[in-house]
C-alpha cells in the first residue's frame, strides 16, 4: 500500500509553504520532444503522470508493479517500466512514449509509422493490443542495448561487457523481450516483427 | 489444407494499436473523473462489524468511502457477485467491503489503505477433498450440460475389460489475468449512465447495470470499444463496472476505476481446482469399451458454478458403457467462473493424458489409438457429427511433426544432459451460436457501414465482420466501416464461448444481403438518403439441431527435460484443427497461438494455490502466477483442414478462440512421460513433482 506523507495544507501547488509538509512537486517532463510542466501528487509515478495528467494513454497499466512490462516508454533513451518511477524524481527527463516512436525515426509525415510499428502490423505481432505499446517501446531499447554491444543471459561473452555489437537472433529476441508479457501469446510473431526489422 | 494459402487482411484497428491510439476503458477521463480504489475483507467467513473512514476521510481531495451502510441499494440479480456493500456478509477473502473515492488516484489508494475495518469472523472451510461431506450432483453443470450421465453399464463392462486403466489427475487452480485489468469509467448525468467497461459485451453489461439500479436499459449506454483480453473473465459483468456506477451516483462525478492487479484473483474468477478420476476399459488393440469420467471441483457460496469437465467424454470416442459426473462443494473461497475452454481444457487434460496411460497398458500407437476409437456419431447423444475430422487432424499433424520417427519406448531418447519425449492429444470445442442482431447500411456517395455490437478481445472480430460485410456485399474491405462495442449499437451477444464470429457474423451477413437486395430493387441506385437494413438471426438459429456440431484438433509436443533439474522446456508444439472455414488466416493463427501459449502455461508454469489456511489464493500477482514469457515460447505451429460443413452458419465457420488450449497440457504431459518415464498426474509439471 502507499505511504502517507502528511496532508498537504497548504495555499496551493508547487514548493510553497512548509518544505515539511508540501505533498506536490512542479516538474518539467520532456514528453515526445515538448516540454510539459506539471505540478504533481509527490506520489504520482511517470506512468500515472503521462495517463490521467498528460491523456497520453498508450503506455498501459498492467500491473503497476513493475511486473509485467505493459507500461515500458524509453526515459533518456532507456526501456524502463515507468509504472516504478516517481514523477518528482525525473524533472527534466525525455521521454519517448508509443505515441512518440514514430518521430524517433524522422518526421512522421502523413501518419508514418516507426518500422516496429508496421512490422508489428504486418506480422500480426498483438491480439488485444494491451501489452503493444509496451512491447514496442521495449524492442526499441532491445535493438538499441544489442548494438550497444550489452550481452543478455544468452549472449556468450568473448569481450566486455559492453563487447561488439549483439546480432539479435531469435534467441536473442527471446530473451531481451521476456520482460514484456503478453497474455495473447503474440510471442512468436512479436519475435517475427522484431526478425523482419533487424535482419 | 491452407497453410501457406494468403494469410487474410491485417487487423482494421492495427494502427491504433499500435500507436497507442486505441483506447481501453480506463483511458477515458471526462473533466472532473474521481478515481476509485477497493478495500478487500482480510477475513475469510464471517462479518463486518465497523468501517472506520475517519483516517481515511483526512486525506487530501478525499471524496466519500462506500460501506455496505452508505452504498446506493442494488436490486436482486442472478449473478450475487455483483451484490457488492449491500450487507455485511462477508463470503471470502477478497471480497470487497468498502470502496474508497477521491479526486486523484494516490489519495484513493492511500485512503484504501487507511480505511480500518472490524470483522466477527467465523470458522471457513476452504478444503476442497475427494471425501467432503458437502459434495453434492448439480442438475446442471456450466453451459447447461447434465451434471450427470450414464449410458449402459459402465460397471460391468469395465469389470469385463480386457485392459484397464484407473487414474486420477489434479490441477490447481487457474487464472485468466488478462493483461488490462478490469476497469470502468462511469459517468452519471440526468438519470443516464454512461459506463467504459472491460468487458466481453455491452449488451449484458447494459441489461445487467439496468437491472441492478432498477432502470430501463434505454439510460444506460456501455462502451467496449478496445479490452485487452478476457479469456471469459470479462464475460459476464464483473465487480468494477458496477464499483464505478455506485460510486459516480453517490459521490455525483464521474469516477474511474481499474482494479488493481493484486485485488483481481479473489473477485473476477478463475478455473477452479479440479480433480478428475478416469477410468478406461478397452480391449487388447485398445478400442473402448467402458468410460468413466468423475469430477470433483469447487464453487463459493455466492454462486455456483460447475467447470463442466466431464462433458469432453461425453462426445470424443467410442464408449458404449459411459458414466461422466460432476460433483462440487460450496466452500468459503473465491467464486470461480469462464477460463478460456471452460471444462474442455481441464476435462482433456485427464482424458488425453488417460488415452495415453490406455495406449502404453495396450502397446498401440498413441495416434492409432484414437483414430480406432473415433466415432461419426456423438456418444451421448446419438447424433451424427455435422463434421468431425478428428482422425485428418491426428494423421497430417503427426506427418507434419515426424510422429512416427519416435522410438515409443520411455525415456528412450537423450542429448547430453536433456530427456526428449513427444506426445500428443487431441482437442475439441463445441460448436455454438446465439441470436444477433446487425444493422447495414449505404450512404448517398455509396459508402457501407455496418453497426453490430460486437466485441474485439483480440480476436480480430472488427476485421472478420468487415471481411464477412464486404464479401456479402461484394465490395472490397475498405469501402465498409464496421462499428462495433457499444450497446448503443444493434443488441448482440457477448464474446464467449467461441461463437462470436458465428453469432455477429450471420447478423451481419444476413443485413448486408438484405441491404444488397434493397439496393437491387432501387436499380442499383443508392437514393440520396442512403438504405438501411436491419436483420436479426432469432429465427434463423435452429435450437435443437439434428446432428452433433463440435470443432476437433490434435497436438503434438516434444519436450527437453533436464535431468538434474527436472526443468522443462516445449521445444516444439504444433497443432492440427479443423474448425469450419478459416475467415482470416492471419488474425486466426493468432487465436490458435495464443491459445496454445496458455496451453502451455498451464502445462508448466500457472497454478493458483489455494491457501487454506486464508481461504484465498497465495499467487497474486505477475511475480508469482507465472504465465508464459517470451522465452518460454519456442516452435509453435498451428494448422488446419479445410472443413467445409453446411450446417453451420452462412460463413461455414466454427469458432476457434478456444480449441487451441484444449489437449495442449495433455500432450505436454504424455511427452513428458515418454522422455522420462515419470507419470506426473498433477498440473502444473514443476520440476519437484519429476525429481519427487
Ligand atoms: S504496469 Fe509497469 S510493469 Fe506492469
Ligand atoms: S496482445 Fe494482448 S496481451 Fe499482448
Amino acid at each position: 500500500m502507499a505511504t502517507h506523507p502528511a496532508p498537504d495544507r497548504s495555499t496551493g501547488p508547487g514548493r510553497s509553504g512548509d518544505p515539511d509538509r508540501t505533498t506536490t512537486s512542479t516538474v518539467t517532463l520532456r514528453v515526445n520532444g515538448v516540454p510539459r510542466r506539471l505540478t504533481l501528487d509527490n506520489r504520482t509515478t511517470v506512468l500515472d503522470a503521462l495517463r490521467e495528467h498528460l491523456d497520453l494513454t498508450g503506455a498501459k497499466k498492467g500491473c503497476d508493479h513493475g511486473q509485467c512490462g505493459a507500461c515500458t516508454v524509453l526515459v533518456d533513451g532507456r526501456r524502463t517500466n515507468s509504472c516504478l518511477l516517481p514523477a518528482v524524481a525525473h524533472d527534466g527527463a525525455e521521454i519517448t512514449t508509443v505515441e512518440g516512436l514514430a518521430e524517433l525515426v524522422g518526421p512522421a509525415e502523413g501518419g508514418a509509422l516507426h518500422p516496429l510499428q508496421q512490422a508489428f502490423v504486418d506480422r500480426d505481432g498483438f491480439q488485444c493490443g494491451y501489452c503493444t505499446p509496451g512491447q514496442l517501446c521495449s524492442a526499441v531499447g532491445a535493438i538499441s542495448e544489442a548494438a550497444a554491444g550489452h550481452p543478455s543471459y544468452v549472449t556468450s561473452l568473448t569481450a566486455g561487457p559492453p563487447g561488439p555489437p549483439v546480432p539479435l537472433s531469435p534467441d536473442e529476441i527471446r530473451e531481451r523481450m521476456s520482460g514484456n508479457l503478453c497474455r495473447c501469446g503474440a510471442y512468436p510473431n512479436i519475435v517475427g516483427a522484431i526478425e523482419d526489422v533487424t535482419r | 489444407m491452407s497453410t501457406t494459402s494468403t494469410p487474410g487482411p491485417v487487423r482494421v484497428e492495427g494502427r491504433e494499436k499500435v500507436t497507442g491510439a486505441a483506447r481501453y476503458a480506463a483511458e477515458h477521463t471526462p473533466p472532473g473523473t474521481a478515481y476509485a480504489w477497493p478495500v478487500p475483507a482480510t477475513i475469510a467467513r464471517g462479518r463486518v462489524v465497523s468501517v472506520d473512514a475517519g483516517r481515511a476521510m483526512d486525506e487530501p481531495g478525499a471524496l466519500a468511502v462506500l460501506t455496505h451502510e452508505n452504498a446506493p441499494r442494488l436490486k436482486d440479480v442472478d449473478d450475487a457477485t455483483l451484490l457488492l456493500l449491500q450487507n455485511d456478509r462477508v463470503p471470502h477473502r477478497g471480497w470487497y467491503v468498502a470502496l474508497a473515492v477521491a479526486r486523484s488516484l494516490e489519495a484513493a489508494r492511500a485512503m484504501a489503505a487507511a480505511v480500518r475495518v472490524t470483522y466477527a469472523a467465523e470458522d471457513h472451510d476452504a478444503v476442497l477433498a475427494p471425501d467432503h461431506p458437502g459434495l453434492y450432483v448439480p442438475d446442471e453443470a456450466n453451459g447447461g450440460f447434465p451434471g450427470s450421465r450414464e449410458r449402459g453399464d459402465f460397471d460391468t463392462a469395465y469389470e469385463r475389460a480386457a485392459v484397464r486403466v484407473d487414474a486420477t489427475y489434479t490441477m490447481a487452480g487457474l487464472h485468466n489475468h488478462p493483461m488490462e485489468p478490469h476497469a470502468a469509467t462511469a459517468r452519471w448525468e440526468d438519470d443516464r449512465l454512461l459506463a467504459y467497461d472491460s468487458s466481453q459485451g455491452a449488451t449484458t453489461v447494459q441489461k445487467t447495470l439496468a437491472a441492478l439500479f432498477g432502470t430501463d436499459k434505454e439510460r444506460i449506454t456501455v462502451v467496449s470499444e478496445h479490452v485487452g483480453g478476457g479469456f471469459g473473465s470479462k464475460g459476464t459483468p464483473r465487480p468494477q463496472v458496477v464499483l464505478a456506477a455506485m460510486a459516480a451516483r453517490h459521490t455525483g462525478v464521474p469516477v474511474k476505476l481499474a482494479l488493481p492487479r493484486a485485488q483481481l484473483a479473489a473477485v473476477v474468477g478463475h478455473r477452479p481446482p479440479v480433480i478428475q478420476r478416469v477410468r478406461l476399459g478397452a480391449g487388447e488393440d485398445g478400442t473402448i469399451s467402458a468410460l468413466a469420467h468423475e469430477v470433483i471441483t469447487q464453487t463459493s457460496t455466492v454462486r455456483q458454478f460447475v467447470e463442466q469437465a466431464a462433458t469432453p467424454s461425453r462426445t470424443m470416442y467410442v464408449s458404449p458403457h459411459s458414466r461422466t459426473t460432476h460433483r462440487v462443494v460450496a466452500l468459503d473461497v473465491p467464486s470461480p467462473s469462464w477460463m478460456r475452454a471452460p471444462g474442455e481444457a481441464s476435462g482433456m487434460y485427464a482424458l488425453e493424458c488417460a488415452m495415453d496411460e490406455l495406449a502404453c497398458a495396450t502397446g498401440v500407437d498413441p495416434v492409432e489409438l484414437r483414430v480406432r476409437n473415433d466415432t461419426a456419431t456423438e456418444p451421448d447423444s446419438g447424433k451424427p457429427f455435422s463434421s468431425r475430422h478428428l482422425v485428418e487432424c491426428l494423421r497430417e499433424g503427426a506427418r507434419r511433426f515426424g510422429w512416427h520417427e519416435r522410438d515409443p519406448r520411455p525415456r528412450s531418447r537423450a542429448e547430453g544432459r536433456h530427456l526428449i519425449g513427444t506426445g500428443v492429444a487431441s482437442s475439441c470445442y463445441p460448436v455454438y451460436v446465439s441470436a444477433s442482431s446487425a444493422q447495414a447500411r449505404v450512404d448517398g456517395d455509396g459508402r457501407f457501414s455496418v453497426r453490430v455490437n460486437a466485441t474485439d478481445i483480440g480476436t480480430g472480430a472488427r476485421t472478420v465482420l468487415t471481411q464477412i460485410a464486404a464479401e456479402a456485399l461484394a465490395v472490397p474491405m475498405d469501402r465498409v466501416a464496421v462499428e462495433i462495442g457499444s450497446s448503443a449499437l444493434p443488441t448482440a451477444p457477448l464474446a464467449g464461448g467461441s461463437c462470436g464470429t458465428a453469432s455477429w457474423g450471420w447478423a451481419v451477413h444476413k443485413a448486408c444481403r438484405a441491404l444488397g437486395d434493397l439496393i437491387g430493387e432501387h436499380a442499383g441506385t443508392v437514393p440520396a438518403g442512403g438504405l438501411t437494413v436491419t436483420a436479426d438471426t432469432s429465427d434463423d438459429i435452429v435450437s435443437e439441431p439434428p446432428q452433433a456440431k463440435s470443432s476437433f484438433g490434435a497436438q503434438f509436443a516434444e519436450v527437453r527435460v533436464d535431468a538434474d533439474t527436472g526443468e522443462i522446456r516445449v521445444s516444439r508444439l504444433l497443432g492440427v484443427f479443423a474448425t469450419g472455414r478459416i475467415l482470416n488466416a492471419r488474425t486466426g493463427r493468432s487465436q490458435l497461438v495464443g491459445a496454445m501459449v496458455m496451453g502451455v502455461g498451464m502445462a508448466l508454469l500457472e497454478s493458483s494455490t489455494l491457501d487454506t489456511r486464508f481461504g484465498d489464493f497465495a499467487e497474486r500477482d505477475l511475480a508469482s502466477y507465472h504465465v508464459p514469457a517470451c522465452a518460454d515460447i519456442r516452435d509453435i505451429e498451428a494448422h488446419w483442414i479445410d472443413e467445409h460443413d453446411p450446417h453451420l452458419n452462412p460463413m461455414g465457420s466454427k469458432g476457434i478462440g478456444e480449441i487451441g488450449i484444449v489437449g495442449t497440457a495433455a500432450a505436454i504431459a504424455n511427452a513428458v512421460h515418454h522422455a522420462t518415464g515419470v507419470r506426473v498426474r498433477d498440473l502444473p509439471l514443476h520440476p519437484e513433482k519429476l525429481l519427487a
